[in-house]
């Protein structure tokens, strides 16, 4: 389908100071999306990511919020 | 076993069809880790034939071939007599169909495949209806529901799929949830190391399919295990485990939440609170449930 | 060579062994059975070293070739009247997916009632799905045909599923002699299958998701063009067989006596083969009356007929029928030659339900057709 990233109406962000590297995000999302480092350091590939909010939902302490997509300019 | 020590590598790719928050890649995902390159897909008419997107491209890293709706495990003896005539006993063989191609339309031929013994693993993802065609009813959708062809509400209990499987004397069983990564995960690897026909059915939570909020789509799949609507267990070779949640319902160690707790969200089930809390009903599925759960402790719990 | 005295299905079994199938699916049905029994015999004499799937419909039979075919397998199944229309679905598919799935069908009436005798409407109600259809009026040229068949399917300017049929119990239940070769002139003559596409973990590919309007015309007329390539090859391969068999049962058509015809009769299957001994008949009495015994359903002769139609009066008989308006053969032979050609056309419809017609029968309508040709096919031997 392409860049899936247009879908979105909220988007995920992480907090990485309260991220705890449980791998319960990357796990869950339906497109992964998420990367994972060795490390197990995560960021999300907004490329894609369709905003569906399932990693903010899992995460047990709150590290990803849903923000409003900025409306696209013309 | 660790979410950490999952495999990185994805044989799904990004930028798939699938609605935002569809369980079936959650499953896919996860199944496609566990069984690795060297797997070859079958699947009939569902959403992951959608879910693959448009020729020319596909969004699988690993070879599927596309089959009619009701002809999945028969294709897979195809494929399998196909592959191992050619010497190519290190690739598995995999069916994977909604609930629809497996309860109903798909059932004769699954029965077939299991009594010849195909040697490969037969996954149902489950989402209680007739996803890909628009949410009709499906012999997998629960007492009560509503669908597009049961609009006042499934007047009709659910099939045991598993125990029909059951029947089959096959050597391996299952039924996990996509809320339950492991547990998913270790059943898959189980599933291909053991040789003959292997059922894994994986209750997957249907955004558009039950009417819930997208970001719910795994908190769905744990509160059915927890109410008791979904049951998490595997039998190998005739020996029946009950795991996790759902060993702690069988031994009554825990108690089964109310059935409200998982349906409240459920647009699907909205019907049963709106205009008037619909107490017969709800009965109805908590007396059925608690029938469910005493057979399973007549026929599975070890004494 | 060896000579094997028996029936029709049995022969037919032998010829799909041997061209080594890796796998073969089936479902038993009157009158089939002895077929796939005879596979059954050859596994458990461990002189068919392929698989014999044991499928519990004959929808999983194609299904099961599908997939086996699609991993790269040469298949081969076998089927009859119900079960040829159960997997109808299935026969869209293997030809759409482009599978060179051999099958040998034994034309048989379809119900209700229970018939199990000979009528050709279970296969010509299947002439739109894509696949070759060959007709055969003798066990001979069953054996020949079958393993011509995996060598028109699997070509690579082909690649479209073969379906051979014979009549119920005409064909597939007497025993007729025919010559077989030795394995090696079959091994060497179909070598190994080299499949034009499969599924691959070496090369992942999804096959057969979904398919936009544009590209899915594009598959379509692949089809056709797969299918005029057949044209193109049905006379080279029968030609290449006779010289290694010395067997030759004509290409589209077999002609017989149609040198110097004023009339050709065009009959298939086992009216085909009885329309032979009607000819000579008649011969006897004087007409010049020829048979072109259509041995090819599809891809259609459409340029022979319209050389036929160019020499003389056609008459036609259909052991079928299209409710609503006539026999496949009548209207297909007319298509043929409109524009082409002034020819009359008479057509008969004969045989339904297992009828028999003999050569007197076919005689008989021969001499009504000489009397003027009708518009509308006649249902000869109906009681009214």
């Amino acid at each position: 389908m392409g860049k899936t990233g247009s879908w979105r109406v909220f988007k995920p962000v992480l907090d990485q100071k309260k991220c705890v590297k449980c791998l319960r995000c990357w796990i869950f999302c339906p497109e992964g999306s998420i990367r994972r480092e060795k490390d197990g350091t995560i960021s999300i590939d907004y490329e894609y990511c369709k905003g569906c909010g399932v990693c903010a939902n899992e995460c047990n302490v709150k590290a990803i919020i849903l923000e409003r997509e900025e409306a696209k300019k013309k | 076993m660790a979410l950490k020590d999952l495999p990185v590598d994805e044989c799904l790719l990004q930028g798939n069809a699938a609605c935002p928050g569809c369980p079936a890649t959650i499953g896919l995902r996860l199944v496609l880790k566990a069984l690795g390159k060297k797997t070859v897909m079958v699947v009939p008419a569902c959403c992951t034939a959608v879910i693959e997107s448009l020729y020319p491209f596909t969004s699988f890293d690993v070879p599927v071939l596309n089959i009619a709706f009701e002809a999945a495990a028969a294709g897979a003896s195809g494929v399998e007599a196909s592959l191992r005539k050619q010497g190519r006993t290190d690739i598995t063989v995999v069916a994977w169909a909604g609930d629809g191609g497996t309860y109903d339309i798909g059932l004769q031929a699954l029965s077939g495949a299991f009594e010849r013994e195909t040697n490969f693993i037969y996954i149902c993802y489950n989402n209680q209806i007739y996803s890909n065609t628009g949410i009709q009813r499906s012999g997998a959708t629960p007492y009560a529901a509503w669908t597009t062809t049961t609009v006042g509400g499934k007047t009709e209990f659910r099939k045991e799929m598993g125990e029909i499987v059951l029947a089959h004397h096959i050597p391996y069983v299952a039924q996990t949830c996509i809320s339950y990564p492991e547990d998913l995960y270790n059943k898959v690897i189980k599933a291909k190391s053991i040789k003959g026909p292997k059922y894994i059915e994986i209750l997957a939570p249907c955004p558009p399919g039950w009417r819930f909020s997208m970001d719910k789509t795994v908190e769905m799949g744990r509160l059915a295990v927890e109410t008791g609507a979904w049951a998490l267990w595997e039998c190998v070779n005739d020996v029946m485990t009950f795991n996790g949640k759902s060993n702690l319902l069988l031994e009554k160690k825990i108690e089964r939440k109310p059935i409200e707790e998982w349906i409240k969200y459920q647009g699907r089930f909205s019907h049963l609170f709106k205009p008037d809390k619909d107490v017969v009903r709800l009965k109805v599925i908590e007396d059925h449930l608690e029938r469910t759960w005493e057979y399973y402790r007549k026929m599975y719990l070890r004494k | 060579m060896t000579v094997m005295m028996d029936t029709g299905n049995r022969i037919a079994a032998k010829a799909a062994i041997m061209a080594r199938p890796e796998v073969v699916a089936a479902y038993p049905i009157t009158p089939q059975t002895t077929l796939v029994e005879a596979i059954a015999e050859y596994v458990a004499r461990g002189q068919y070293k392929g698989e014999y799937i044991c499928v519990e419909s004959e929808h999983s039979a194609m299904s099961a070739c599908i997939g086996a075919s699609a991993a790269g397998s040469r298949t081969f199944t076998a089927t009859s009247s119900h079960g040829l229309l159960l997997m109808h679905e299935m026969l869209h598919w293997a030809a759409l997916a482009r599978l060179p799935v051999v099958m040998c069908n034994i034309n048989r009436v379809v119900g209700p009632g229970w018939n199990i005798w000979a009528d050709e409407n279970d296969a010509i109600s299947q002439r739109d799905t894509g696949w070759i259809q060959f007709y055969c009026s003798s066990n001979q040229e069953i054996f020949d045909t079958v393993i011509q068949a995996f060598k028109l399917a699997e070509h690579e300017k082909v690649v479209l599923p073969v379906m051979v049929n014979l009549n119920a119990f005409i064909l597939s239940h007497t025993s007729m002699p025919a010559e077989i070769p030795e394995q090696h002139v079959i091994d060497e003559y179909l070598g190994k299958y080299i499949p034009k596409w499969k599924i691959d973990v070496d090369n992942p590919t999804t096959f057969g998701n979904i398919i936009g309007p544009e590209y899915y015309y594009a598959v379509r007329r692949a089809m056709q063009d797969a299918q005029e390539n057949a044209k193109q090859l049905i006379p080279q391969i029968a030609k290449e067989w006779q010289k290694i068999s010395g067997y030759f049962h004509g290409d589209f058509f077999e002609y017989y006596h149609c040198e110097d015809a004023e009339r050709i009769l065009i009959s298939m299957g086992a009216i085909g083969a009885e329309s032979k001994v009607a000819i000579d008949n008649l011969r006897k009495k004087n007409h010049k009356i020829g048979l072109a015994r259509l041995r090819v359903l599809r891809p259609f002769p459409k340029e022979a007929i319209v050389q036929l139609g160019k020499q003389a009066d056609l008459i036609v008989i259909d052991r079928n029928i299209s409710i609503g308006l006539e026999g496949a053969l009548f209207t297909e032979v007319k298509a043929a030659l409109y524009g082409e050609s002034d020819a009359k056309v008479h057509g008969y419809i004969a045989g339904l339900g297992g009828k028999d017609v003999t050569y007197k029968d076919i005689e008989t309508m021969c001499t009504n057709a000489f009397k003027g040709t009708k518009k509308e096919q006649e249902w000869y031997g109906v009681e009214a």
